[in-house]
């Protein structure tokens, strides 16, 4: 967590990851726009989060993919309370596991419109946010196919 | 295996006061140590008869607890990597120790400054030590789900959709454990009732649990000695036999949302060979003392144990079986809900208590047969334990 003075207004950061080895793999795609996942070189298989050894054959080959930004959210919360000085801000905000159609799932933010209510089952499509200069995190919204 | 297990039992059990805030600051290890003291004086030992710990998660190191013990001689000091299941899963290692002859009374303490020090809340479970692991750091916690209770609240949320299971049966659970700590002298919430209009009004955290689906957060230590069935036969109090214990995590445990389901817990496959072990089955047991850290937990266990089919213990709930009179009491203590959340320890004390018979108010009749559970690490780390009297 780290804290910006910003004339005299004090703003702390939102929780980040830390940028090292895979992780700065994935979100560096994600800076560049990109939604991106491991792919098996030797099954196929997708996988999320980024690990070095496919769980389902064992092989240690694998290719960054690029994902069609398509999903489906799988569950989902209203986030009343943070627990974190950095998110209290934004408060209600919706987190969701979104099921990719790749087929992998990933914990993010569902962006909403006024009037939007997001359920298990709705349609979602990614989208990037700049949370800070260094971190771009993938969020989702809602698309008109329902 | 089985019949190593068999011979070995709980002899001692001890605890602190259960409180949130304190008149003087402690650590950690204070009350673990207090805790200890007390288990060991329970069991008619002196402090010097430990030769054996499983250590906690947090707080006393084993160097901690040798020297302030004043033990010469320890000859097994290990610690269990189960997270909030190490009160039970750290049973097998004690008896393993014990029936192996590595060691003859060995110590199994937990607790913390869970109220006074940094809070329940504030965690994350991708770890099984306590603090974020970097699955969280980097992808849960980013995203929102900072804590806990927003990891459990998309699991319950998924749970509840797919099982068409009403929020009110998570609500009861709450309700029948407030009701049971109404009986129990230790019980922060003693004199505090709780209705289901009152849970269904309470504060929202994040979606669907509101601050009665959470466990509390107190300062408090519990303990316990376990030794050979030879020796528990001259110690004071009635010895009370460890069956079995098991404990076992889904794939992949540090990260929930790629699960192929995204519900399941290690009980699934640890309870079926715990009762092979014990040569019982769910349909023997007089009572269930189950980690409660979310009431979701309650209900994914009570499945997952074989008490009912997936999906299927919401109405068990709603039908009245867990209260104390009902088909199947749970945790008659109050639990984590509403009597202190000690990492799951003052759960299997109260289980200790029922088997001696010592439950008053609470006692469940005939009690001859237990099953506590601890649940922790990754969301899913699950260990039982299968006692007897």
């Amino acid at each position: 967590m780290s804290e910006q003075l910003s004339g005299t207004l004090a703003t702390i950061s939102p929780p980040l990851p830390l940028l090292e080895g895979l992780t700065a793999e994935f979100y560096a795609f994600c800076k560049a726009g990109e939604l991106r996942f491991q792919k098996c070189s030797d099954c196929a298989a997708w996988r999320h989060v980024p690990r070095l050894r496919c769980g389902g054959c064992n092989s240690t080959s694998w290719r960054w993919e690029r994902s069609s930004g398509q999903g489906v959210i799988y569950s989902l919360t209203t986030v009343y309370r943070a627990l974190h000085p950095g998110l209290d801000p934004k408060t209600p905000f919706i987190c969701a596991v979104v099921e990719m159609s790749e087929g992998v799932r990933v914990v993010s933010e569902i962006l909403v419109e006024p009037g939007q209510v997001p359920e298990i089952g709705t349609r979602v499509a990614v989208v990037f946010d700049a949370v800070t200069q260094e971190v771009t995190l993938p969020k989702f919204r809602m698309t008109g196919r329902q | 295996m089985s019949s190593i297990l068999n011979e070995t039992c709980i002899v001692g059990i001890g605890e602190t006061a259960y409180r949130r805030g304190e008149d003087r600051p402690k650590t950690d290890f204070d009350l673990q140590l207090e805790a200890s003291l007390a288990a060991i004086a329970e069991a008619g030992l002196k402090p010097g008869d430990i030769d054996g710990i499983v250590c906690p998660i947090v707080g006393g190191k084993a160097d901690d607890f040798a020297a302030n013990l004043g033990l010469k001689d320890l000859r097994y000091a290990v610690t269990s990597h189960t997270g909030g299941a190490a009160c039970v899963a750290a049973l097998a290692s004690a008896a393993m120790a014990v029936a192996a002859g590595v060691a003859r009374h060995v110590l199994v303490p937990a607790g913390w400054r869970g109220y006074s020090g940094p809070r329940a809340r504030g965690l994350a479970s991708n770890s099984s030590d306590l603090g974020i692991g970097s699955v969280v750091r980097d992808f849960y916690a980013p995203h929102g789900a900072v804590s806990a209770v927003h990891q459990y609240a998309l699991i319950a949320s998924r749970y509840l959709s797919r099982y068409k299971v009403p929020v009110e049966a998570l609500g009861m659970v709450a309700v029948e454990f407030r009701r049971n700590a109404q009986l129990n002298p230790l019980a922060l919430m003693r004199g505090k009732e709780l209705t289901l209009d009152e849970y269904l009004a309470s504060t929202m955290i994040s979606t669907p649990f509101r601050r009665f689906d959470c466990s509390l957060e107190t300062d408090g230590a519990a303990a316990l000695i376990v030794a050979s069935a030879s020796k528990a036969r001259d110690m004071p109090q009635p010895p009370v036999y460890i069956m079995a214990v098991e404990e076992a995590r889904p794939y992949p445990i540090d990260e929930f949302a790629n699960r192929q389901n995204m519900v399941e817990i290690g009980l699934t496959q640890a309870a079926p060979r715990a009762f092979a072990r014990a040569g019982v089955t769910p349909g023997d047991v007089d009572f269930l003392q189950v980690y409660d850290s979310f009431t979701i937990n309650v209900l994914r266990q009570i499945e997952a144990a074989g008490f009912c089919q997936p999906g299927e213990a919401g109405q068990f709930v709603l039908d009245g079986n867990i209260g104390l009179r009902g088909s199947l009491p749970v945790n008659t203590n109050g639990g984590m809900l509403a009597e202190a959340h000690i990492m799951g320890m003052n759960n299997v004390l109260e289980a200790v208590r029922q088997l001696r018979g010592a439950a008053k108010d609470r006692q469940v009749q005939n009690a001859e047969l237990g099953v506590v559970t601890g649940l922790g690490g990754g969301w899913a780390t699950s260990g039982i334990a299968i006692l007897r009297r």
